[in-house]
């Protein structure tokens, strides 16, 4: 009756509540992970002929605590394995056990896997693979296309960051409101991590590298769902649906990528910058600030905007101010140089950026940015420098391009 | 008779599906409407974002109290619904099956309509 897909759609939902109950039951990864994976197994064998149970995570946690005890009883040669039918046969009417057993945990066990995921032992490759391998279920296959590395090369690195993991030994007690909201700000910056690892590439090799974007997506609302009214998740959440939301635009049929202000505006997903729109609405009503919300307002400007030319850049030059402040770097300043240079004009542009240049010289978008500002001012040689840094630093031949149009359009 | 066909599923699995998988659900589910829209049975249509866009706001103090997320937390969420005007009850049966067919999971929840007013607001 019930198509398999439609049971992997279920195992798949049910996964990070699953696997993060099993892991504070057995406090290691790989049993949680080996144990939910076999609990699958026998949902696919149970579940076509009964129909899923109507609490699909319980069930599977459930299953997948019995199979890992028995597993550790096997080990320690303790008694033989139940029979199998005792625990295949688990039908709804014990749902409601499992669910007492496991409500009252919800969202710590998942703020804690998350985090675990996402420990400051780890560096931020380690930490983003954990996470899709773990939490989202990604093969490892996917995640290594996504990478650009080989399958071998991605098992090492999940394989390495498990051991750190079980070395560093993250507390299993519910924690206090204070380390409870310093996980939540480590795992919304890893949520980002996961999305900018798939948005930040110039050749439309979409497929593995959109996953991420949309598997960031998913752990946003995860994550939404677990704290419904904290204006950062809201924001983030928002954040990444108004980027993705560009996704169709952002290459040119021969794969190349369009900049924002020459997209056709008409391929934005409107489903997905109304839903940003109505989050970021709700999280500012908190009246907390935070960089989250600030980011995700600036988007939602740029969604708002009809073409290019009606783009209310004196607003997101405010709202890069307001980042400024709240997170200080040369990289948001020069983000809202561009801002002050459609308001202001070049020469403000450039006096804002000038003292940047000791921290930024490496930096691709810098000289591309003051090389566009100098050319506004007619101040073609320096410009024609600046342009020429800016393709050194290229990273792609994309990049490379986009300047040599720039230069193609000096005068002179 | 009108009839509120109210779309029940688990959002977790719906909100997963690739662009793709959304595309060919609405798809089928478009050769049902359309028939109906042409059999003039069809009212209103809505598709909700999912509930983590949602805002409550709780009437039964004063003044009223604003909560995020939606009334109510259940393993199946509201994500939707259809307006359709038919002779009796088995009809709407009749057509909620077709559109369970072309969407399975979740469940429908047929409620009579009272009253229904078309509004001013366009799309």
């Amino acid at each position: 009756m019930t198509d398999p897909v439609w049971i992997s759609d279920i195992l798949a939902a049910a996964r990070p509540q699953a696997i993060a109950a099993l892991l504070r039951q057995f406090r290691d990864l790989d049993v949680a992970e080996e144990a939910f994976q076999e609990a699958c197994l026998r949902a696919l064998k149970a579940w076509p002929k009964n129909g899923p149970p109507r609490d699909a995570a319980s069930w599977l946690i459930m299953v997948g605590r019995n199979v890992a005890i028995d597993g550790i009883r096997k080990q320690a040669r303790f008694k033989p394995m139940p029979e199998d039918a005792a625990i295949s046969d688990l039908s709804d009417a014990e749902a409601p056990l499992a669910e007492q057993l496991d409500h009252a945990d919800y969202h710590d066990d998942i703020l804690r896997l998350l985090f675990v995921c996402c420990h400051p032992d780890l560096p931020q490759t380690q930490q983003i693979a954990l996470a899709l391998r773990i939490v989202s279920g990604l093969s490892v296959a996917q995640i290594a296309r996504a990478f650009l590395v080989s399958e071998d090369a991605m098992e090492q690195r999940i394989t390495r960051a498990k051991r750190k993991v079980a070395a560093a030994q993250v507390p299993f007690e519910a924690p206090g409101a204070i380390e409870r909201s310093e996980r939540l700000a480590a795992v919304l910056a890893m949520v980002y991590l996961i999305f900018n690892e798939g948005y930040t590439h110039d050749v439309a090799e979409h497929g593995a590298k959109a996953l991420l974007c949309e598997e960031a997506i998913r752990l946003a609302r995860l994550l939404l769902r677990l704290y419904p009214a904290e204006p950062e998740v809201m924001a983030l959440t928002a954040l990444l649906l108004l980027q993705h939301a560009r996704a169709e635009a952002r290459f040119d049929a021969s794969g190349q990528v369009v900049l924002l202000e020459q997209q056709d505006r008409a391929l934005w997903d409107q489903r997905r910058i109304i839903e940003g729109r109505a989050l970021i609405d709700k999280a500012l009503r908190h009246g907390r600030p935070g960089p989250y919300q600030v980011q995700a307002a600036i988007a939602a400007l740029h969604a708002s905007a009809n073409s290019a030319g009606e783009t209310d850049w004196a607003q997101i030059g405010l709202l890069y101010g307001t980042l400024e402040r709240m997170q200080p770097s040369p990289v948001v300043t020069l983000n809202r140089a561009v801002a002050v240079a459609k308001v202001q004009g070049p020469e403000a542009a450039l006096t804002l950026i000038e003292p940047l240049a000791a921290q930024l010289n490496g930096y691709f978008y810098f000289h591309g940015a003051r090389g566009a500002f100098l050319k506004d001012l007619g101040r073609s040689a320096e410009a024609r420098a600046a342009f020429d840094r800016a393709i050194a630093l290229a990273r792609s031949p994309i990049e490379a391009a986009h300047i040599r149009q720039q230069i193609d359009s000096l005068a002179g | 008779m009108k009839y509120a066909i109210l779309c029940y599923h688990d959002e977790k699995v719906t909100c997963a599906w690739s662009k793709e998988q959304d595309d060919a659900v609405m798809a089928k589910l478009s050769v049902v409407t359309s028939k109906l829209e042409k059999q003039g049975k069809l009212g209103p249509v809505a598709r909700l974002l999912p509930t983590t866009a949602a805002t409550t706001l709780r009437k039964d103090r004063d003044p009223p109290l604003i909560v995020d997320g939606p009334f109510a937390e259940t393993k199946e969420q509201l994500l939707g619904f259809y307006v359709v005007d038919c002779a009796n009850l088995d009809e709407v049966l009749g057509i909620a099956k077709d559109l369970a067919a072309a969407n399975p999971g979740g469940a429908y929840e047929i409620r009579p309509i009272g009253m229904l007013s078309p509004g001013a607001a366009s799309s």
